[in-house]
């Protein structure tokens, strides 16, 4: 039953993805809310990008510096440690979650209450399709603006544990010799091949809980809530098979 | 012409049947009304007419076109011809007035943008809300929200106007208002307006073709004048369920006539 009831929505998500991929009605207004959908899902997420990766670089290279001292291991160790976990991990899924639930509650709670207040049942009756009209910028503008956020992150995260550095536990030189060591720029083009796939999934799944919603605010809330679960999951399971098929 | 043939409707996987062989016909330039008690079908009715709902069985036709076996762009195209004003207004949160009632206007029309200005501003003033272009709904009471609603549906010169109680929150005054709106519209413009009301100041005011939905079927079909002197026993529990439209029935019987505030 539960298997019956999965496939029955995985049906009905596949579904509004391919009518949201109509050609829009009018150019210059899908432009204009994908410019907007662009500045409000990820302008506006920058802050908490900055604060979150200047953190996250910061007690990377603090806790592998306490943790994992050994003498025969280099000392450019922790620098070269800290850009693995930042490039491979952190800057694209660990972030890609915690922008799920900033980003995908914000889509799913805005679709859900225009549905529930009758809002897209007017773009219906008006002759718009409503999923292209309302999807389909989101998905664009996140899956354009994601990498961009990754490679701030990245930044971000990097600058941070260079930071930590000036406390004196490491010496920043070492450090910076650390991240430059044995880099592979495919990293970086995994990392941003896994957040357009997370961009995809966080704006494709919360627009489905929102479109679908039924009911009043509580189930407005609910389906918010269900859009981050299920986002968060599936973007554990895509990390784990994208990785196999691109790192192994 | 809208007419409607045989139309059942079901909900819960075709368990429960809420819609019972509809059969009506909506006139072009007429306010048509739908009446009956919460629960009867009577949203599900508009919302099928519409095609939000689709029926199992029957026909809906708009002029002899069947609105059931359209493809998506006939229904598109179909729905162009449609203007409606939701219970809830169902005005975009994020837009001004103005931009509410461009909407329409900016994606269906090849006016210019001043041209889409000057006919959202007529529709605007012809619902009485000049002044209020640049507010948001939230920043508007019910009955204006309810007016902003009606300048956006008439914005593309619809054929068709349907409205789901539109009177439903509003204090009796603003929708005598909301009333004498929809009657000059309907009348000045020739359309064929669809109301969904259990609001008997509309039934006696502005019901020029009634359709009385009991438990999902047809129950009664008139107007404002024979709903008065009918013996349907259903339509008048419902009509009458009040000493003050009694009082009305009982008025009327006696003097002929009845004054109503909207003006004809």
């Amino acid at each position: 039953m539960g298997l019956l009831k999965m496939l029955d929505k995985f049906g009905d998500y596949c579904m509004l993805m391919w009518r949201s991929l109509a050609i829009p009605e009018r150019w210059k207004e899908f432009f204009r809310r994908y410019l907007n959908e662009i500045y409000k899902l990820g302008i506006d997420s920058i802050p908490l990008i900055l604060l979150v990766s200047l953190f996250i670089g910061c007690l990377c290279t603090l806790l592998i510096k306490l943790n994992v001292s050994n003498p025969l291991l280099p000392r450019y160790s922790v620098g070269f440690t800290t850009r693995q976990i930042i490039v491979l991990e952190f800057a694209s899924t660990i972030l890609c979650l915690i922008l799920s639930g900033k980003i995908g509650s914000n889509i799913a709670s805005e679709i859900g209450t225009m549905r529930v207040t009758e809002q897209i049942d007017a773009l219906d009756i008006m002759g718009v399709n409503s999923a292209c009209y309302l999807v389909m910028p989101k998905v664009l503008a996140l899956v354009t603006v994601m990498p961009i956020l990754v490679i701030i992150a990245m930044f971000t995260s990097l600058f941070g544990g260079y930071a930590i550095c000036f406390t004196g536990l490491v010496d920043p030189d070492t450090y910076i010799f650390g991240i430059q060591t044995d880099f592979q720029q495919f990293d970086v083009w995994f990392a941003l091949i896994k957040s357009v796939v997370y961009g995809f999934l966080i704006s494709s799944i919360a627009s489905y809980y929102g479109y679908t919603v039924k009911g009043g605010s509580v189930e407005v809330g609910k389906a918010s809530t269900d859009a981050v679960v299920t986002t968060n999951v599936l973007i554990l399971v895509f990390d784990v098979i994208m990785t196999t098929i691109f790192l192994m | 012409m809208i007419e409607v043939k045989h139309l059942d409707k079901y909900f819960d996987d075709g368990t429960r049947q809420v819609l019972f062989d509809i059969n009506a016909k909506f006139y072009d330039g007429k306010v048509n009304l739908i009446i009956g008690q919460s629960g009867s079908g009577k949203t599900v009715l508009v919302k099928s007419l519409v095609g939000l709902f689709k029926p199992e069985n029957g026909e809906i036709l708009y002029d002899g076109r069947d609105l059931t076996k359209m493809n998506r762009s006939q229904l598109k195209e179909t729905r162009k011809e449609i203007g409606m004003l939701f219970q809830g207004a169902a005005l975009f949160d994020s837009e001004t007035v103005m931009d509410n009632v461009k909407f329409p206007l900016m994606m269906f029309s090849n006016m210019s943008d001043k041209e889409q200005r000057e006919r959202a501003q007529f529709c605007i003033d012809k619902v009485n809300l000049t002044g209020s272009e640049n507010k948001y709904p939230a920043e508007l009471s019910g009955g204006m929200q309810k007016r902003a609603a009606i300048a956006r549906a008439i914005a593309l010169n619809p054929k068709y106007l349907f409205c789901d109680e539109p009177n439903s929150g509003l204090d009796p005054k603003t929708s005598i208002v909301i009333d004498q709106l929809l009657w000059d519209i309907t009348h000045e413009f020739g359309i064929t307006t669809i109301i969904n009301t259990h609001d008997m100041n509309s039934v006696m005011g502005i019901g020029e073709n009634i359709i009385f939905i009991n438990h999902g079927h047809v129950g009664w079909v008139g107007n404002k004048d024979e709903i008065y002197d009918q013996d349907n026993d259903d339509l008048n529990n419902f009509v009458y369920a009040t000493d003050l439209f009694r009082d009305v029935r009982k008025y009327r019987r006696e003097h002929g006539y009845v004054k109503t505030k909207v003006n004809y």
